[in-house]
């Protein structure tokens, strides 16, 4: 009942706006055209000024509600990042500074030289001189831009320092993979192919494939393979070799300032150094949920919006303990081949395999 | 209704019948099919072009209202839309996720292409060019014809895909492969990314035969005395809007013609390497580049842009002159700019794909002629508010759409050269910082054009005029809404939240913006509903709108303005005029307006 008194109230409304707008026309046609465009025109003329000075007002106030809940209001979580916000803070001055002065030269020329029957108009069709000075000078500015932006985008998109952490990012729909490179310090081949959502998400060669034409990859068998949470080490360079397996995702880390896209059958990376520990992170932004969220960037599906990842950035000695704690995929697919454990579970190792025959069923 | 009797007073100057009776070349006797639906006559199709293009406009629009409906409520149940949409677009009162994207992806490709494309430039380069260059018609009436007539199916197949079971394509309107190329990868890539490609390859078949006439008219059937240099920047800016279109669309559908293979007959064009979670299947395509797709795609998608702005810009260069009773100022800088906008707008793609994995140095290049752009758009700048600076400003509705034209443009032009230098485009990519930046420089300001335009022009149209109150009226509200929608997004985009999201609730980082996006979404419907108000008045008016009574209502010195009031077929009854100088010779000598077609005097002081 209330939604149609609503739509009720609506109608009703534009009936009464439309009606008064049509009075308004018979009105100006009854006090003459002239008079009444002349009214009209003064009462623009004083909105446009209004709308400025409100308007500005406005931008300002904007500001102030909406400027704590920005990733400016505190410090960028990696060396990336702080040059990002360096360079962010000098492009809203830059721009922020023509932004104001051009708005108000226009809403104060349209309010200013609004029509009177006294003012002559002055023909003034063109200046060489004006038009250079505006040539010339957004080149040098922006010049000065296009010099710190191609600095940073170059260091950004250099090669990762050697004692970089390596981690390769997957991203699937909906969610990510990660794998870690195990004791031997080298990540093992991988092939779509042998994909298996059970114990091998992201297809790394175990065993010898005629069929498939591969051979057992022994650099693979550390592996570790992880969804959900990354964890990397404060202060030590961290390479993401990002990699997709179905369509295009995109690995966004707003807290550090970086993005890249996850492409199918293309592998991308991205490096950077955090710089605060999340346990840090949390008492910077004063916020005890604080976590550091991989978003999904690139339009992927209608679980688009889930697709979420965490990062854990912790201390080296923390990470080191971490780490140890983690079987390598191959171990936990292949429970019997695990060299530390004893070897009496068969049954588990049975119903693995099984598992996947029916998934590959 | 003596006021009635007014306002309806007939004509003293000119009338329809009058036009047609002195017009021998054509027909005389026009059907109704021959006149309103199969019409030749270039002003009858630009009005097919702006009423497909409003209708479009609207669906669009709600579909905008739809989603932000639940960006704003999230968790608020409307049975009622269920009641009025059915269970795959909401169910139990919630718009699906399915449902979310759907409408995320028709309204950007609908407002993208079917409105400020087809309903910008085909409206007006229909309309204005042969009035506006002093020709009878287009080089070729028929493919003009044929031009709207692939718009129309075009419409009426994308109109179906929302009906179809598995729903309209809901990838992006950027339509990425792999997403858009695999149906088990999401229901809307089925038959609905099918009738989305035909209706796509339909348009720009339509793009192609409308852009190859408008160019061949403005080069070949301008009247005597019309040189280049003569023309109106309305003219010039169609005109490069034309050859953007031209030289893209090609290219974009051979993009699309790659992925239907890829689609329907097994090619791996842009697939490698996939294995799919929903089919647990890996799908034996290897060796293409989802990349390669992205980069057809935005060969055309930037130029894009530009051919959605330009019209805008050379229709708000001719209002903001004509209303400030002044000459555009620098007019051959301006063409000089159109034309560096146009040459750059081939250039700069790959600004788009910063975060895909290119080659920096690639990525290098893209930045710098990604803001070399800015200096002919600070010269357009600079020069329109020059061309304000003592003048006479009369504020009619289409001026006031021509300043906040103007305003929106410095707005989101500035935020251009944020994202387009790749260093911060990587963090701002994909953030609602992107959707602020284009929906203010290319949606909202083209708009805004294109209000400019229908407001400027409607006489010339309908020989009435539009209801100037509801102008007004439509004005602030659309102005003050624009920004209050578009301006909170920038801070959405520097908390780095992601676009096209269906809920945020899940993220600790991007939660805290529920009571701005309800905020936002409120705007949005009351501006909506003004556009309602401004269709409510358009139709309106043609039947009972104030009659036009002079022949050149606005002192204004371009060719429309020398024919009939209700131009007939062929426009000019008898000769069509001679053109003897610039069409600014505002405020000249004294004499407020000189039209193009006076000769110039022997005393006349030169410029």
């Amino acid at each position: 009942m209330t939604t149609f008194l609503i739509i009720a109230v609506i109608v009703l409304f534009f009936v009464v706006v439309f009606q008064i707008a049509k009075v308004s026309e018979y009105v100006s046609v009854i006090k003459g055209e002239e008079n009444a465009r002349k009214q009209n025109n003064k009462i623009n003329g004083f909105l446009m000024l209004a709308f400025m000075i409100l308007g500005l007002i406005g931008v300002w106030y904007c500001n102030e509600l909406l400027f704590k809940k920005t990733l400016l209001a505190y410090p960028a979580a990696s060396n990336h990042g702080e040059k990002v916000d360096e360079m962010l803070w000098l492009t809203i001055w830059v721009t922020g500074s023509v932004f104001v002065a051009t708005q108000i030269l226009l809403f104060w020329f349209a309010f200013k030289y609004q029509e009177s029957d006294k003012r002559k108009v002055f023909f003034f069709p063109h200046s060489n001189k004006l038009e250079a000075l505006w040539t010339v000078v957004p080149a040098i500015v922006l010049a000065v831009l296009v010099i710190i932006g191609l600095k940073n985008w170059f260091s950004f998109t250099g090669e990762a320092p050697d004692n970089a952490l390596q981690v390769e990012v997957v991203g699937k729909q909906f969610g990510w993979v990660f794998r870690y490179e195990g004791a031997d310090k080298k990540f093992g081949k991988k092939y779509y192919k042998l994909i298996n959502d059970v114990d091998n998400p992201l297809g790394l060669i175990w065993n010898d494939n005629a069929e498939l034409n591969l051979k057992d990859d022994e650099k693979s068998h550390d592996d570790i393979v992880l969804t959900q949470t990354m964890y990397i080490v404060k202060d030590r360079p961290v390479k993401l070799i990002i990699g997709s397996r179905d369509v295009i995702h995109d690995v966004g880390l707003s807290h550090f300032r970086m993005k890249m896209d996850a492409v199918p059958g293309i592998p991308t990376t991205m490096w950077f150094t955090p710089k605060y520990t999340t346990t840090e992170m949390k008492k910077i932004t004063n916020n005890p949920n604080f976590a550091y969220e991989i978003s999904c960037d690139q339009m992927c599906g209608n679980g688009h919006y889930s697709m979420k990842g965490n990062i854990e950035v912790v201390t080296q000695a923390e990470f080191d303990k971490w780490m140890a704690s983690k079987p390598a995929a191959y171990v936990s697919a292949h429970p019997e081949k695990n060299p530390k454990a004893d070897s009496t579970k068969p049954a588990s190792a049975a119903i693995a395999t099984a598992v996947k025959s029916v998934v590959k069923n | 209704m003596s006021n009635e009797a007014v306002l309806q007073a007939e004509s003293a100057i000119a009338t329809h019948h009058e036009a047609h009776g002195e017009h021998h070349d054509h027909h005389h006797q026009e059907t109704f099919i021959s006149k309103y639906v199969f019409s030749m006559d270039h002003k009858m199709i630009a009005k097919q072009f702006l009423i497909t293009g409003m209708v479009w406009a609207v669906i669009g629009g709600l579909m905008s209202v739809l989603f932000r409906l639940q960006l704003g409520y999230p968790d608020t149940s409307f049975p009622w839309l269920e009641d009025l949409l059915g269970k795959f677009w909401a169910e139990k009162g919630h718009i699906t996720a399915q449902g979310y994207y759907a409408l995320v992806t028709t309204h950007g490709t609908v407002l993208v292409f079917f409105v400020l494309t087809a309903g910008l430039s085909g409206t007006f380069a229909n309309f204005l060019i042969p009035l506006q260059v002093g020709a009878r018609d287009m080089a070729s009436p028929f493919m003009n014809m044929l031009s709207y007539w692939f718009f129309f199916a075009a419409s009426i197949v994308m109109v179906s895909s929302i009906f179809v079971e598995t729903g309209p394509f809901s990838g992006g309107w950027t339509a990425y492969p792999p997403l858009s190329a695999l149906g088990d990868a999401s229901p809307g890539s089925k038959t609905g990314m099918d009738l989305w490609l035909v209706a796509m390859a339909l348009f720009v078949v339509s793009s192609l035969l409308g852009g190859l006439n408008y160019i061949a008219t403005v080069l070949n059937m301008r009247t005597k005395g019309m040189s280049m240099t003569r023309l109106p920047l309305t003219i010039w800016a169609l005109f490069f809007t034309a050859v953007l279109g031209v030289l893209s669309f090609p290219v974009l559908l051979s993009g699309f013609i790659l992925l239907i293979f890829d689609r329907n007959f097994g090619t791996s064009f842009y697939l490698s390497d996939i294995f799919l979670t929903t089919t647990n299947t890996a799908l034996p395509n290897e060796g293409g580049s989802a990349i390669l797709f992205q980069h057809l795609f935005w060969f055309l998608g930037h130029p894009e842009v530009y051919i959605i702005l330009l019209p805008a810009m050379g229709m708000v260069s001719e209002i903001l002159s004509v209303n400030s009773r002044k000459p555009i100022f620098g007019y051959m800088a301006m063409i000089g700019s159109l034309f560096a906008i146009a040459i750059l707008a081939f250039l700069v793609w790959a600004h788009h794909m910063f975060v895909t994995g290119l080659n920096p140095f690639l990525g290098s290049i893209f930045v710098l002629l990604t803001l070399l752009i800015a200096v002919p758009s600070a010269i357009k700048v600079f020069n329109w508010l020059t061309t304000l600076w003592r003048g006479n400003i009369r504020f009619t509705p289409a001026m006031m759409f021509a300043i906040g034209f103007v305003s929106l443009f410095i707005s989101g032009g500035l935020t251009g050269i944020w994202l387009g230098n790749s260093a911060l485009d990587i963090h701002l990519h994909d953030t609602y910082f992107v959707i602020a930046h284009f929906h203010i420089v290319m949606g909202v300001a083209s708009m805004f054009g294109m209000f400019a335009g229908v407001y400027h022009w409607y006489p010339k149209m309908y020989g009435r005029y539009l209801n100037t109150s509801l102008g007004y009226i439509h004005f602030w509200i659309t102005m003050i809404g624009a920004y209050l929608i578009f301006w909170p997004m920038h801070y959405e985009g520097l908390a780095g939240m992601p676009r096209r999201y269906y809920d945020y609730s899940i993220w600790e980082s991007f939660k805290n913006f529920g009571e701005l996006n309800r905020f936002i979404s409120t705007v949005a419907m009351i501006v909506f509903a003004a556009q309602i108000l401004f269709i409510a008045n358009f139709f309106y008016s043609i039947w009972k709108g104030r009659k036009v009574t002079t022949l050149n209502p606005y002192g204004s010195n371009t060719l429309e303005w020398t024919t009939p009031i209700n131009p007939g077929h062929g426009n000019w009854v008898g000769e069509i005029p001679e053109v003897h100088r610039w069409p600014y010779d505002y405020g000249k000598d004294g004499k407020e307006y000189t039209s193009q077609t006076t000769p110039v005097g022997a005393d006349e002081s030169h410029h």
